[in-house]
């Protein structure tokens, strides 16, 4: 049974990964870029969420009211602002950039908010758990957060596919400038398609705070860990990101299992394992090639 | 120019045991260790296009193989610290075999799963002291003065020959071929360059010269574990040292890596502020000044210390290009 239960736990930690994933292979899509600062941004939502708890004495899940639309701009700025003067230099300018912008973030959380561990408080739905009978368990938030992502998925599958914007963001991805010359602002575009990744991760950012404790230095492994889940899911592929941060999710917690230490090595192991015997991932759609 | 004032500097250097004391060449043997980790960055990213955000893996294997090769196998602990670099360029044959199946910004991320996955494996094997790291015993019996004589000469050595051997290097037909593929992948792949073993070539270079120096650091710190081996920090300094300086040229680490120094020095009483400033200075290179602070420097006073680039000479159309160009395909 314990088998069965280290399983559960990991589907649905891996949605929580999934969230983290979307946000980072929306942009990949949208524009080739990809965001190193991607982990640090989320963790700096989830300080975010402390602040605001701090001062009007919310529940955590409340600020997602404010953090959402704050992230949200803050994505939109960052890239019209910094990254699009980047556009057309290269690999390396945005890369240099948004590595520079996590190295900053981690350190400027340090300072801010020290070194010390933190957790987001919700009042007891973190713990609270329903019995499934034959000795299993989930726990209710862990049920929430994996519910969140697949109805964030499905937004998000509705919106690239059925929404004007949603449109450009496929025109731009496919062919930037012949997306330009139909008439589409491709800067505003990129610009939106950061905004959206980081009200996603902001998302991504807060459940993780309530459900295990952060530091400043928490966000480089929700990067791996959101690009392990793009890459074992395929890249170009929603529902393949789902999967890949299932996959990942199950891998951690029955490598757990053998041996605390051994939990997310054992990610590592099979996010390598995936890639050696199935380079394209398990969902693909696009050839790994299009960078 | 640059050649005179490159010999004087390591004159000036080598006899630093008879007129600096221990602290300076201890301080000496960083900057020369920062200097050589940079310049190796500099070689992937701004030579080869491959940014690499895992290196750190290439210095805790060297620092890690170190100990092993003096400890364990009883190899003379300061014949080790090259081995050392081999040990680790053994590991980056697999490694590359791994990651470059990614471009780009996933090559990237890529390098450092793997870099994690190094990690965490040396940190669950009992013989390598798990998460506690071991110590390097060898080197005790020693007195301390000569291994801190040893050290520095071999740490100068290493700054020299790395320095050195990037610009014979870069200037050769290899260095030409690099640039070619750094400007235009597919134009230099249609003249015949390999673009698949050139890059291979100077991901396992570099990972050889990092675990060289990975090697270096633990011979002076003598006490190793995983976490601070295999730190991302460490890729943060060579990024900054590089970006700040100038990528892309020999000079621009030098540069970099003095700013750095005087930077962390200033701001010594102020934790990681300096971490913050360096970080915005990087971002602010790369939006306004890409060639950072040495290009800035050569290109309004024309000092080109250690050229790499070719130049059209002589006049009209006449090119006259040094090394031999790339061969027809």
């Amino acid at each position: 049974m314990d088998w069965v239960d280290a399983v559960v736990q990991g589907i649905m930690l891996g949605g929580l990964y999934a969230l983290f994933a979307t946000g980072l292979s929306l942009i990949f899509g949208v524009m080739r870029l990809v965001n190193l600062a991607h982990g640090d941004l989320s963790i700096l939502a989830a300080f975010l969420a402390i602040v605001v708890v701090k001062v009007w004495g919310i529940n955590p899940l409340l600020t997602l009211v404010v953090i959402i639309p704050l992230m949200f701009f803050f994505g939109y700025m960052l890239q019209r602002l910094i990254l699009n003067q980047l556009l057309g230099r290269g690999l390396l300018p945005p890369l240099l950039v948004t590595f520079g912008f996590s190295i900053i973030i981690q350190n400027l959380l340090l300072e801010i908010f020290s070194a010390d561990s933190r957790r987001l408080n919700p009042g007891g739905i973190e713990t609270a758990s329903m019995a499934l009978g034959g000795g299993l368990a989930v726990g209710w938030f862990s049920l929430i957060t994996f519910l969140v992502a697949v109805l964030i998925l499905v937004g998000l599958q509705f919106f690239i596919s059925r929404t004007a914007l949603g449109r450009a963001f496929r025109a731009t991805s496919d062919d930037q400038e012949t997306a330009e010359l139909m008439g589409i602002d491709n800067l505003h575009v990129y610009a939106l398609a950061m905004a959206v990744s980081l009200g996603i991760v902001a998302v991504a950012g807060i459940f993780l705070g309530v459900r295990t404790t952060f530091t400043f230095s928490s966000g480089p492994d929700r990067l791996l860990f959101a690009f392990e889940a793009v890459i074992i899911g395929g890249m170009g592929s929603l529902w393949g990101t789902l999967v890949g941060g299932v996959i990942l999710g199950v891998a951690q917690t029955i490598g757990a299992k053998f041996s605390p230490a051994w939990g997310i090595l054992t990610g590592h192991l099979v996010f390598l394992a995936v890639l050696l015997l199935r380079p394209s991932g398990l969902f693909s759609k696009a050839t790994r090639d299009a960078s | 120019m640059g050649a005179a004032a490159g010999v004087v500097t390591v004159v000036v250097l080598a006899a630093l045991p008879w007129w600096g004391d221990s602290s300076l060449m201890r301080v000496l043997v960083e900057f020369i260790s920062l200097l050589v980790l940079a310049q190796m960055w500099n070689l992937l990213a701004g030579y080869g296009g491959l940014v690499s955000i895992g290196q750190q893996a290439y210095i805790g294997l060297g620092g890690y193989a170190l100990i092993v090769l003096a400890d364990d196998l009883g190899v003379n602990p300061f014949l080790s610290v090259p081995l050392a670099g081999l040990v680790a360029a053994a590991f980056a044959l697999p490694t590359a075999a791994l990651v470059f199946r990614f471009r780009g910004g996933y090559f990237a991320v890529g390098t450092w799963a793997v870099a994690e996955v190094y990690r965490l494996l040396i940190a669950n094997t009992t013989a390598l002291g798990r998460g506690t790291g071991r110590t390097l015993a060898a080197v005790f019996p020693m007195a301390r003065d000569t291994r801190e004589l040893y050290t520095y000469l071999l740490g100068l050595a290493i700054g020299v020959v790395a320095i050195a051997y990037t610009y014979f290097h870069l200037r050769s037909r290899f260095g030409l071929g690099l640039m070619a593929i750094r400007d235009s992948e597919p134009a230099s792949g249609t003249l015949g360059v390999n673009i698949f073993r050139m890059k291979l070539s100077v991901y396992l270079i570099a990972a050889f010269g990092t675990g060289v120096t990975g090697a270096l650091i633990y011979l002076n710190l003598l006490r190793i574990s995983p976490d601070p081996a295999f730190s991302i920090n460490w890729t943060a300094y060579m990024f900054f040292i590089v970006v700040i300086g100038g990528i892309g040229t020999i000079e621009g680490p030098i540069v970099g890596t003095l700013i750095f120094f005087l930077l962390r020095e200033f701001l010594s009483e102020y934790g990681a502020w300096y971490l913050i400033l360096l970080g915005a200075i990087a971002v602010v290179v790369m939006l306004r000044a890409p060639q950072g602070v040495w290009g800035l420097v050569s290109d309004r006073w024309n000092i080109r210390v250690f050229p790499v680039q070719r130049r059209l000479s002589g006049l009209g159309a006449q090119a006259v290009i040094t090394p031999p160009a790339a061969p027809p395909p």
